[in-house]
């Protein structure tokens, strides 16, 4: 009972050896601290700083002239209590659950077709990918073009050769994010394409082989060999997608600044809109408290997400 | 930053897959070998005894038709229009979008663009900042992952974990305080501030955990046996990193580097907000800002030429893309 859990150990192990400084030195802690300080350097600086100051500013008023004061949960308070708070949520929600209804199953379908094809899959996966190579804001430029609201934009005529009316597209509240979610589909669509195409084909060809055997019928094949083989990237491309849209970003803002009439402010707008868009100057505070906000949201939906899926995964 | 971001998620993805898959280096090498074959011969849920039936057959040619058009339309579609645009005047574009120069050809604009609204410009600061961020994102990815992966300090796992926490960090959270950063960095005094440097850019885009996740698995991955005759034969730490280890390791090499490059051309909120100055600011920046004042036909053609780079290093380096893109299906998660 009088020994000490040091003594313990101590008697256990070998005593360490004492590494002064000048062993460290020697032994090459020098060179290696050289490799290691690139990579030390730029995290703190650049990204764990800046997560704990997140955090430390959402408690405080901050400026870039006076030194920040402390005022609790106010920045909270206000965020929460900012009308514009509630339309941004659902329009997020909104913009995700049509990016879920449209942009999650379309990828899994062509990635399937594809991986049946005998020939053709290097062509396929290239034209496939095509969109995600234009850069984003191009994308959302070009794509502004389409959406002419006028009978002779390039929508439009598409829609006039089916006969169907011209449509206003981004500026009627109705249709703007629908707009948007079909241009969001299109530009990331690929990328989803390639990584369900890959894990297609590597599904082993013995288990479809074993099911021949048994005589299942290619929709048999497809239910109880393909999908139970592709259930795992399914899951975690449904929640990166969920993540993703939840910070959708570049489409609001380039599109309609969040119009008509608000259809389309998002949480990260909003967030852009407090720091950078302010006519009172930035509010940094309200800005950093509502982007704390988002990431515990984040946070405790991937948590669930992964220990429900768990379970389902191993039942 | 949709795309932004989910490139960024394909590249979770990526490593989300990665985690569990076995001898990666080995496997990388044998998936290369096998690439062409596997791409063409490998099968999938309709067999051969199937495709003997007529109607199989015919789904599997309706198929074909099917992924065709899709694709050539909307893959191929809106960047062919954007050529086509881009060579057209303004009404016609308006009137008949679908008409082939009905009113002849019009190459002025690409000039137009590219001298009158300074494209150039904007085209060089772009190129600047690619070339700037790919060789900050390497230099610390591959020191950092040769720290934590052949050096093996006794602070490495500390390190290796902290780097690693910063993948599951939305990056919205970095956007403002990373903001005042820059504005005014820490230690450097209240006048100095990285606003409208490059440095603001590359250094930011440098803390990328994904890279050194990446290299670092790589690493682990080489055969001990030649690090350790190296050290044998009497290479230091500098050497057996130049001449060893980098060497063996092109092919991550060139995955990090297309992320690299492709990542700050799409780049926008960030260089927007740091780069308040308009003589310094990449074309993504500078197109929406433009957009206004500029005529439509020329501001087409802005756009296929801001196009014109990443899709021909597409076309380049198709297999380096679709390899790293379809990374994380090399194990099914």
């Amino acid at each position: 009972m009088t020994t000490t859990p040091a003594r313990a150990s101590a008697l256990q192990k070998p005593a360490p050896r004492r590494r002064g400084p000048r062993t460290w030195v020697r032994g090459g802690g020098l060179t290696t601290l050289a490799f290691a300080l690139p990579m030390i350097l730029v995290f703190t600086i650049f990204s764990w700083w800046p997560i704990v100051r997140s955090v430390v500013m959402s408690v405080q008023e901050t400026n870039l002239i006076d030194p920040p004061t402390f005022v609790g949960l106010d920045n909270f308070v206000a965020v929460l209590n900012d009308p514009l708070l509630g339309t941004a949520v659902l329009n997020t929600l909104y913009f995700a659950a049509l990016a879920l209804v449209l942009g999650f199953p379309i990828p899994i379908l062509m990635a399937v077709l594809m991986s049946e094809v005998r020939r053709g899959k290097g062509i396929y996966s290239a034209l496939a990918y095509l969109p995600v190579v234009v850069p984003p804001v191009v994308a959302v430029l070009l794509w502004k073009v389409f959406y002419d609201a006028s009978p002779d934009g390039v929508f439009n005529t598409m829609l006039g050769w089916v006969g169907i009316a011209p449509q206003p597209w981004l500026q009627s509240p109705d249709m703007a994010m629908p707009s948007l979610v079909i241009e969001a589909t299109w530009a990331a669509a690929g990328g989803s394409i390639i990584i369900y195409l890959a894990a297609l084909l590597s599904v082993p060809a013995e288990l479809y082989d074993a099911a021949e055997v048994d005589g299942a019928s290619i929709w048999r094949k497809a239910w109880h060999v393909t999908v139970p083989q592709l259930r795992g990237v399914i899951f975690v491309m449904l929640i990166l997608q969920i993540l993703a849209t939840a910070q959708i970003f570049l489409e609001p803002f380039l599109f309609t600044g969040g119009g008509p009439n608000n259809a389309t402010v998002t949480v990260l707008l909003l967030i852009y809109r407090y720091a950078f868009q302010n006519s009172l100057g930035g509010n940094y505070g309200m800005a950093t408290a509502l982007s704390v906000m988002l990431a515990i949201f984040l946070a405790l939906l991937s948590w669930a997400y992964f220990r429900l899926t768990h379970r389902w995964s191993t039942s | 930053m949709t795309t932004e971001v989910s490139t960024r998620a394909s590249q979770r993805a990526a490593l989300a897959a990665t985690a569990s898959a076995p001898g990666t280096e080995a496997d990388a090498r044998r998936t290369r070998r096998r690439r062409r074959p596997m791409l063409e011969d490998t099968r999938g849920i309709v067999s051969e005894a199937d495709l003997r039936q007529r109607k199989v057959r015919w789904s599997m040619r309706g198929v074909h038709v099917f992924l065709s058009v899709t694709l050539v339309l909307a893959g191929l579609g809106p960047i062919l229009w954007l050529a086509k645009a881009a060579v057209t005047p303004t009404q016609d574009t308006l009137r008949q979008p679908f008409a082939l120069w009905p009113n002849g050809i019009d190459w002025a604009n690409l000039s137009t663009a590219w001298n009158d609204i300074h494209i150039d410009q904007y085209f060089f600061n772009t190129i600047v900042i690619a070339a700037g961020a790919w060789a900050f994102q390497l230099l610390v990815a591959t020191t950092g992952a040769y720290t934590l992966s052949v050096l093996g300090p006794r602070y490495a796992k500390v390190l290796g974990s902290l780097v690693l926490a910063t993948l599951f960090i939305p990056s919205v959270v970095l956007l403002v305080p990373l903001y005042l950063t820059i504005v005014d960095p820490p230690l450097l005094g209240r006048d100095f501030s990285l606003l409208n440097n490059y440095l603001a850019v590359w250094l930011p885009m440098a803390a990328n955990a994904f890279n050194i996740l990446l290299v670092k698995r790589f690493f682990d991955n080489l055969p001990r046996e030649v690090i350790e005759a190296a050290k044998t034969d009497g290479a230091g730490p500098f050497r057996l990193f130049w001449s060893i280890v980098l060497p063996m390791s092109k092919p991550i090499l060139g995955v990090v580097s297309v992320f690299a490059i492709i990542a700050a051309w799409k780049d926008f909120l960030w260089p927007l907000l740091v780069l308040p100055d308009p003589a310094v600011q990449p074309l993504s920046v500078r197109l929406p800002a433009v957009q206004s004042q500029t005529e439509l036909d020329v501001f087409l053609a802005a756009l296929a030429i801001a196009t014109i780079i990443p899709i021909a290093m597409f076309l380049i380096f198709q297999r380096v893309f679709l390899r790293s893109a379809g990374l994380g299906g090399a194990v099914k998660g």
